[in-house]
């Protein structure tokens, strides 16, 4: 509660519209108290006198009124009845769907058709209609709007109870033969109440307004009482002579509406956790960049990552996913990195094209050289000519990463289009042999197929095809057969495999299965909370792992090539990265650890073409290359 | 598709013989002897005796629903006592109005509340985002019809653009431009509310959008950004944003009371409050089921774009 209230003191705007809605509230509040002069005692003599008229602050009215007067006492009722028709409202209304919502079955069925049927009216006509019926008059506007809100609230509170009644605590008080009654009145009414007052704060700006409106109208209230609404409805005639009658209390309606929204935004944002977690926002075209370490060039290999390191900045706290990660992916190699989720493995990947989210995601240093130049330095411009053309990107689940909307053969002859200056024809026969080359039957068919149409399988099999749709030098694959079964896994992984032989494809393989590893890729790095562990090539690795870490990972995979495996079977969790021990990351959860493991920075020891970051290694790597 | 129309067609019948229902109740609710409620100032002996008998208030009240009903699908939506015509003629002359004003007040807040809304969710943050969002902030929050006496004020009466009110001028007037001319400030005023509800779901539906993998996956692909806003994120946006069209629909045509009112605009709002003010009960009555009825018919169409828009819904 007290977090709550600080979230809505933090928002300014909130805290104004609140301040000026208790101040207008205080105002109707106490207005019979001001000396003020009756607001219905008409004076012809003084008839339109303008605004800061001696003993008339605002004027008068088109009979001599003064304005101040009538202001405060039509402010005054206006609040009033919006307030009233707002807890009518709210009172029938949640009162039917606590009854639908807790009671279900028929009645629910009943009550929610006719709910709906008041809904299929256009919102102000049905309020009309009953005015007709009742005749004008303040009242019969207050019912009026009152009603027409009724179906709002019975279909809220109705969705909240058909949640609770459900719950173990309504079951238990039926179980102690508490009565139907009982149940409503105890049980589920305190925990509907803070939804009810919810949506009356939402909807009460409205209901002011909406009786306003019906009062300017003619409809609501009658000389010479007047709500503001019919205060400009009787300034209306009067609108181009003299416009401060219209002006002062079409204002007033203006500034109660409006701080109660501002309020009322305030509240709703403060309540949703969304939005203070920060998933609302939006991610940039490219990642942010904001680099103190800029590795020189030129590079070498196809991709070079250069001491990368990627953090998210979420509020104060600083999570560094990626570590000054070095990898060089050769022409024609399929280098693998391996870790558990968390790992950082995947933010690498995204980082070479700038396609970490951002915010939260902020690249703090290092570099990727491709064909001497520095890709995380690029502008944007640049970054986009080459994404898909010379880097192209495979993804985990092809039917989130697909757009839902488009037919697959828009969205390959798109993959071409923003690269390549040609026609739409020709755009759509280079999308039929991407599709037959990753071997799709019945390619000319499948290629108007919506991505749900397709099965798993073939829409990872899309998700390949665009990725090769301009000859890309590098593939980088994210997980790409981590959501599908394991028959199609070999089938897609066999797949790569072909393409990497046919194309001379430099690939960079995201993955947490060892057995993937090792049907695939030449080298292997292997990542822990943000580093790389333990590097080489993969037969060298499987043989003889050098790090403990990569020597469970290992024992975790029973039969290589043989399905998915979670890494869970090593006991403890990776670390949080934002609180990383000064050493050796792993060793909270390493049988081997020592004292000195976890206090002393520990660097990447190489030798030769492997690599390991651990002090007591299982494997002496370099007695081992002398030997080799 | 046509077999999907059909259904939503025949799915239409009940909501719209509910309707019927609901306004015949309402109806009911007129206090004592309804006859002379009803006609109120032009109640003569005759007229009361002519009425009883129009309304069958001498037979039960479900017997009265089925013959009012049975002569409305006729096409006799009864008589009007202060127009002395029959009141579908009225509705009928008085609607082609109102539609003009709604649906171009319609077109204009779909196409600037979704503008708005892509814009402030593509600079979320930014200063056009702030503009855009304290602008929004300031249009659901003032009266359409306090706007609409704003307007005259400055654009007809100090700066003399546009005609203070009306749909044509009384002389010379009648033809396209002279409409336009017209139609300017009421079709603005009438659509602030609905752009700036609009704006605002369409911004936080673009949020949502933008976070998906798909975009991410366009990206990748080297889509242009202006494309990735624009088309990928935009089309699936509006999978979210069309139900609210049609619901926003609603509020434009039914909102158009007031603004009829206050730019003297010879619709079928204007002509209800009149009626009402009038007790002319039963052309209230016809009037309120035609519009009723005919947004039931606009929210099918709402429908049918949304299954063309969306392939996974089954049509
Ligand atoms: S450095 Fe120490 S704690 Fe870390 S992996 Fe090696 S032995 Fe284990």
């Amino acid at each position: 509660m007290i977090a709550f209230l600080k979230l809505l003191a933090r928002n300014r705007m909130a805290a104004a519209g609140g301040i000026v809605l208790s101040f207008v509230v205080a105002l109707a509040v106490v207005t019979p108290l001001l000396p003020l002069q009756p607001p219905d005692v008409t004076n012809t003599a003084n008839r339109f006198l303008p605004p800061f008229s001696e003993g008339h602050l605002l004027g008068t009215d088109h009979l001599g009124r003064d304005l101040l007067s009538r202001l405060m006492w039509g402010t005054r009722l206006s609040l009033a009845v919006g307030a009233a028709a707002a807890i009518i409202a709210a009172v029938i209304g949640s009162a039917i769907g606590i009854v639908a919502g807790y009671f279900g079955g028929r009645t629910d069925n009943i009550i929610m058709r006719i709910v709906d049927m008041l809904m299929a009216f256009p919102y102000i006509l049905l309020a009309l209609a009953i005015v007709a019926a009742l005749g004008p008059g303040l009242m019969n506007a207050l019912i009026a709007v009152a009603a027409v809100n009724i179906p709002f609230f019975a279909r809220n509170i109705r969705g909240v109870t058909v949640g609770l009644a459900g719950r173990e605590f309504i079951d238990a008080a039926k179980l102690a033969g508490m009565g139907h009654g009982r149940i409503l009145a105890q049980e589920l009414l305190p925990n509907v109440v803070p939804v009810i007052v919810i949506a009356m704060s939402t909807t009460i700006g409205w209901m002011i307004l909406e009786t306003a409106g019906l009062s300017f109208l003619g409809l609501g209230s009658q000389p010479p009482q007047a709500d503001l609404g019919s205060m400009l409805g009787e300034a209306r005639s009067a609108l181009i002579t003299n416009p401060h009658t219209s002006v002062v209390p079409g204002l007033m309606i203006f500034v109660i509406v409006m701080s109660i929204n501002l309020f009322g935004d305030g509240v709703r944002d403060a309540l949703d956790p969304r939005l203070r977690s920060g998933a609302l926002t939006r991610p940039r075209p490219a990642t942010i960049v904001d680099r103190d370490n800029v590795p020189d060039g030129p590079g070498d290999g196809v991709l070079d990552i250069r001491a990368l390191e990627t953090q998210f900045h979420v509020g104060p706290r600083v999570y560094r996913a990626v570590n000054e990660v070095s990898l060089a992916v050769q022409p024609g190699e399929c280098l693998g990195v391996i870790g558990e989720s968390g790992s950082g493995k995947s933010v690498t990947a995204l980082s070479v094209m700038g396609l970490v989210a951002s915010p939260p995601g902020v690249i703090t240093g290092g570099a990727v050289f491709h064909d001497g130049h520095d890709l995380i330095g690029a502008p944007y411009r640049d970054l986009r000519r080459l994404r898909g053309d010379k880097v192209a990107y495979i993804f985990q689940d092809p039917l989130a990463t697909l757009h839902p909307l488009y037919r697959v053969g828009d969205q390959l002859a798109e993959a071409i289009l923003v690269h390549h200056r040609v026609g739409k024809a020709e755009a759509r026969a280079r999308a039929v042999a991407l599709l037959k080359s990753v071997r799709i039957p019945n390619a000319e068919r499948r290629i108007d197929a919506y991505p749900h149409e397709l099965s798993g399988g073939m829409r990872q099999r899309v998700g390949i095809a665009m990725a090769l749709a301009n000859d890309p030098e590098v593939i980088i694959a994210d997980e790409p057969t981590t959501a599908l079964d394991v028959t199609v896994q070999a089938q897609i992984l066999a797949l790569l495999d072909d393409l990497r032989r046919e194309r001379g494809l430099s690939i960079l393989f995201i993955t947490h299965d060892f057995g993937v590893v090792a049907q695939l890729c030449d080298r292997v790095a292997v990542m822990y909370a943000g580093r790389i562990v333990e590097e080489g090539p993969t037969a060298e690795v499987l043989a003889a792992p050098a790090h403990p870490y990569t020597k469970r990972l290992i024992a975790c995979v029973p039969e290589l090539g043989q399905g998915r495996r979670e890494l869970a079977a090593i006991p403890g969790l990776p670390p949080a990265v934002d609180r990383l021990p000064a050493g050796c990351h792993f060793a909270p959860r390493c049988d081997k650890a020592r004292e000195i493991c976890g206090q002393e920075p520990l660097p990447l020891a190489r030798s030769g073409a492997r690599a390991v970051r651990c002090r007591f290694p299982e494997e002496d790597i370099a007695s081992q290359e002398d030997t080799a | 598709m046509g077999g999907y129309i059909l259904k939503r067609l025949v799915s239409a019948i009940p909501v719209l013989l509910g309707i019927t229902v609901i306004v015949f109740l309402i109806m009911s609710l007129i206090p004592g002897d309804p006859a002379t409620a009803i006609l109120g100032s032009y109640a003569t002996p005759e007229n009361v005796e002519k009425l009883n008998r129009d309304l069958g208030l001498d037979k039960p009240l479900v017997q009265r629903y089925f013959i009012w009903l049975g002569n409305m699908l006729q096409g006799d939506f009864g008589r009007s006592f202060s127009l002395n015509r029959p009141v579908l003629d009225e509705i009928l002359e008085r609607f082609n109005a109102t539609l003009i004003l709604a649906g171009t007040s319609f077109v204009l807040c779909a196409f600037m509340g979704i503008l708005a809304g892509v814009i402030s969710a593509a600079r979320q943050y930014g200063l056009a985002d702030k503009a855009i969002t304290f602008t929004v902030l300031i249009g659901i929050s003032v009266p359409s019809f306090f706007l609409g006496m704003m307007m005259i004020l400055l654009f007809a009466v100090n700066l003399r653009w546009l005609p203070v009110s009306g749909m044509y001028a009384i002389y010379g007037g009648g033809d396209l431009p002279d409409l336009i001319r017209h139609l300017i400030m009421p079709a603005l005023a009438l659509s602030v509310v609905a752009t700036g509800v609009i704006a605002r779901l369409s911004r936080s539906a673009m949020l949502e959008v933008l976070r998906q993998d798909f975009i991410r996956t366009a990206r990748a692909k080297g889509v242009q950004e202006r494309r990735v806003i624009w088309a990928h994120a935009l089309r699936a946006a509006m999978v979210s944003i069309i139900p609210v069209l049609g619901i926003q629909a609603g509020f434009v045509l039914s909102g158009s009371v007031y603004i009829e009112i206050v730019f003297q605009w010879p619709g079928i709002g204007r002509m209800l409050v009149d009626a009402i003010l009038k007790r002319d009960i039963l052309l209230v009555q016809g009037g309120v089921v035609f519009v009723a009825a005919c947004y039931v018919f606009f929210n099918i169409m709402v429908d049918v774009a949304q299954s063309l828009l969306d392939p996974r819904i089954k049509t």
